[in-house]
């Protein structure tokens, strides 16, 4: 007999088509991943009534931008390590770890680009580090990280002497400058297009390569992946050292951003503004959820927030308690829309 | 008068009728089975009961009063216990904590801790286990017993209808021996009792009257014990089954796979076995005996300490990717922590082991519907989510996921664990052909008939030891069991 006498005792599947799936399901997928836009849209609308002079301002559109640029970039990074069902708290240690390595590159006249590069490099030692922690003494990232938030920015002080340091100009800083009026072709700055092309790669990473796919999979059941013969353990630190490519960079968008800086005090707590961008985003700390156009909409509108209350003279109190509550709400808007299972 | 009463309820998801008016009563002292397929809508009518869902229509009556619980809580008041597969207790509490938690009786918001051990004395006492000190951590207890304390609570509060759900598939014989006797004991003391379960010749045994749910429906019932088995399955799955375990005439082929003297940490012990090209080999044992621990050894799940496994010429350190490598797969028995990510879609699920460096989506999701189709697993699309699909559909992805990799060696750890009689046979289908096609399938199983049933040769474990390889015809329920329970050595 064959497999197709055996499905014919049991009454026929429906077809396989996409179509026949539940517009009950097909809206409450449409809606996550239009959730974080959506929001993001009733707070830009919200300032834009409010205060439409100077909010919509084309250069204050292009600060918005600017303000994004780093914790975006960094977003990109900790959205994988979300969805791996690890977390990333020495993200922002690891950004001034790096201005400082640039800074200390750019002192001794290394030439920009191999200055560029040693930051990026020295970040993704750290990320490397976090992963041999946490898959060699099986630690969960938690912990691990918790302790290099501290350790890394330390380390960043002693290099640095415990003091900032200032180095030569350099195109470098260019990167998050407001555009000159020679360049407005260009639309936004250099480090809002990287920042752009960035998400794009991720997310073509995420969706088609194996390793993509391995990251979903580990975050979502790791037992199964290693049922699957994933190596969990290596799939682990190749996470780690991809998402610290991502701090590294955006440490790089920071010393532009501080003019040529390298400042180990810098970026100080960070690793929770990427956190927020990641959750509003739609990612789910336990794993195996997430998108980086998420969170790439969640770092926009964190920065939204803060630069509208500005324009609104609202203090920086109350532009901390504003965020507060839209990260809560964006998590609780989530846990509605996909109720948990009941007791079974 | 019964003293629960449903009529007419219907229950829809979206475009999905799940229950199409269902009627069913159950009279005080009195155990009614209530069985079905996976999907048959079994689920979903206990959830209503519960209080856990709404129904869109029908009504329902407890002791003649209506009853339409707002929720769970209501229900428990009210006097519906559910007692689910898996159980609802904090590990860390106490079990006079667990037994009365929701509920602790306090002055003053501090508790009451005399009262609280005296009325989970109580509990335990009725359900014939004083011996359970109430002080004890749960995590102390065995599954069994956790069991107990679950059933305990819902006594505590005064539970007068009682459903069980699947209560007896990770419990050893003796242990539903025991749960058997309460059953009874419960039912003398005038408690009505659903009792859900896929394992007829429990329904036959411990029900009064059963009755059958298929698509949503109530489709027939009867006395038990005066129904034979097959008249029940023909009821569930709307058909005759008189070849649940089909067998082909299969031709042994060269061996692939060589097990000896096979110890790993704890288990196993001791095991030596050959596996050959075209037969199925069952192990049989109790639980606990050690038999997923070698299916885990042998596919690098598990550490081995000493001796050896031979896949073709390779001996040497394995590891599951390696396994894979070697076309080897496995079914874990554990389909909801390990055998599938159920938060990832089908697609992801059945094709994780054979992706390549770059994935398009569209391969992925057309390679799982050719699987889809084959096997007749009933979903909306690829990319749905493996937790929205039943159990028996669950299942059937986890071993797709081993047909897409074309392996030559399956290892199933207890294939047809809690899914319906449909799937089951299908699967067996499914083992018979692979056989036929010259693979090679072993096999674990506590469900005796399946293993004498579709097996060609049958080991018995027993104490982490595997024991002798015998022809499926040269032994018997009776013989293994004696091996199982380790009563030859004494004998």
């Amino acid at each position: 007999m064959t497999t197709s006498t055996t499905s014919s005792q049991t009454p026929p599947p429906r077809p396989a088509g996409d179509a026949s799936a539940s517009s009950a399901q097909q809206l409450s997928e449409f809606v996550g991943t239009m959730g974080p836009i959506v929001g993001l849209f009733l707070v830009f609308a919200l300032f834009a009534t409010l205060q439409p002079r100077t909010f919509l301002a084309l250069d204050n559109l292009q600060i918005i931008l600017l303000n994004t640029a780093v914790v975006g970039t960094a977003a990109l990074g900790a959205t994988v390590i979300i969805i791996s069902g690890g977390i990333d708290l020495s993200v922002g240690s690891n950004i001034a770890l790096c201005t400082v390595v640039i800074a200390l590159c750019r002192s001794r006249n290394m030439p920009v680009i191999e200055s560029a590069l040693m930051g990026i490099l020295a970040s993704t030692g750290v990320g490397l580090l976090i992963g041999l922690l946490v898959t060699q003494l099986k630690l969960s990232s938690f912990i691990v990280t918790l302790g290099l938030w501290g350790a890394v920015r330390g380390f960043a002080k002693w290099l640095a002497g415990g003091a900032e340091i200032a180095t030569a100009p350099s195109w470098i800083s260019q990167l998050l400058q407001m555009l000159q009026p020679g360049q407005r072709w260009m639309i936004v700055p250099w480090g809002v297009w990287l920042l752009i092309l960035l998400t794009l790669f991720v997310a073509l990473v995420l969706r088609y390569t194996r390793f993509g796919r391995h990251v979903f999979a580990i975050g979502s059941n790791e037992q199964t992946a290693r049922l699957c013969g994933i190596p969990v353990a290596r799939t682990k630190i190749l996470i780690f050292i991809f998402a610290t490519v991502f701090a590294g960079i955006a440490g790089l968008l920071q010393f532009s951003y501080l003019n040529n800086l390298g400042d180990p005090t810098t970026a100080n707590g960070y690793e929770l503004n990427v956190i927020a961008s990641v959750v509003i985003g739609g990612a789910s700390l336990s794993g195996g959820k997430g998108s980086v156009f998420g969170s790439l909409v969640g770092a926009l509108l964190m920065t939204v927030v803060a630069n509208g209350c500005n324009k609104i003279n609202l203090s920086n109190a109350v532009q901390d308690m504003v965020t507060g509550a839209i990260i809560v709400a964006a998590a609780a808007f989530d846990q509605f829309r996909q109720p948990q299972e009941t007791v079974k | 008068m019964p003293r629960l009463r449903m009529k007419g309820v219907r229950k829809h998801f979206g475009a999905t009728i799940a229950l199409d008016g269902v009627d069913l009563s159950v009279q005080s002292g009195e155990v009614l089975a209530l069985v079905g397929e996976n999907g048959a809508g079994k689920s979903t009518l206990m959830k209503i009961l519960s209080g856990a869902l709404a129904p869109d229509d029908g009504v329902m009556w407890l002791d003649g009063r209506l009853y339409a619980p707002r929720d769970p809580l209501d229900a428990r008041r009210r006097g519906v216990g559910m007692i689910y597969q898996e159980l609802s207790l904090a590990k860390d509490l106490t079990v006079m904590e667990n037994i009365l938690l929701g509920m602790e009786p306090t002055t003053a918001g501090v508790l009451r801790w005399s009262e609280m051990k005296r009325r989970s004395a109580e509990a335990m006492a009725q359900l014939g286990r004083p011996d359970i000190d109430g002080t004890l951590p749960l995590r102390r207890l065995s599954l069994a017993e956790r069991q107990l304390v679950e059933i305990g609570r819902a006594i505590c509060i005064g539970c007068q209808v009682l459903v069980l759900d699947e209560p007896t598939s990770s419990l050893t014989q003796s242990d539903i021996r025991h749960l058997f006797e309460l059953v009874r004991r419960l039912k003398a003391d005038g408690l009505a009792i659903i009792y859900i379960s896929h394992f007829l010749e429990e329904v036959r045994e411990i029900s009064d009257r059963f009755e059958v749910l298929r698509d949503g429906k109530s489709v027939g019932g009867g006395e038990s014990a005066q129904t034979p088995a097959s008249r029940i399955i023909s009821l569930m799955v709307g058909r005759s089954v008189d070849q649940l375990y089909p067998r082909s005439p299969r031709k042994q082929g060269e061996p692939i796979l060589e097990v000896k003297h096979l110890a790993g940490k704890s288990k196993p012990l001791d095991a030596t076995l050959t596996l050959h090209r075209g037969e199925v080999v069952g192990v049989a044992g109790l639980v606990g005996a050690g038999r997923t621990e070698l299916m885990r050894s042998i596919f690098g799940l598990d550490r081995i300490t000493s001796g050896q496994v031979r896949i073709g010429a390779y001996v040497g350190p394995a590891s599951p990717a390696r396994r894979w490598a070697e076309k080897m797969g496995l079914v874990s028995e554990d389909r909801k922590s390990e055998g599938l990510a159920v938060e990832l879609d089908i697609a992801d699920n059945l094709t994780m082991t054979r992706l390549g460096w770059l994935v398009n989506p569209a391969t992925q999701a057309a390679e799982s519907r050719i699987w889809i189709r084959k096997l007749g697993i009933r979903c909306r699309s690829p990319k749905q989510m493996v937790r929205d699909l039943s159990g028996g559909n669950q299942q059937k992805i986890a071993v797709a996921r081993l047909l897409h990799h074309d392996v030559d060696i399956f290892l199933l750890d207890e294939p047809t664990r809690g899914i319906d009689v449909g799937s089951k046979a299908q699967i067996y289908q499914l083992i018979d052909e692979l056989a036929c096609r010259g693979k090679a399938i072993l096999m674990v199983s506590s469900y005796l008939p399946d293993l004498l049933g579709v097996c060609d040769r049958i080991a018995v474990m027993c104490k982490a030891r595997l024991g002798r390889l015998l022809p499926v015809d040269q032994t018997n329920e009776h013989q293994i069991m004696l091996e199982a329970t380790g009563a030859m050595e004494m004998g």
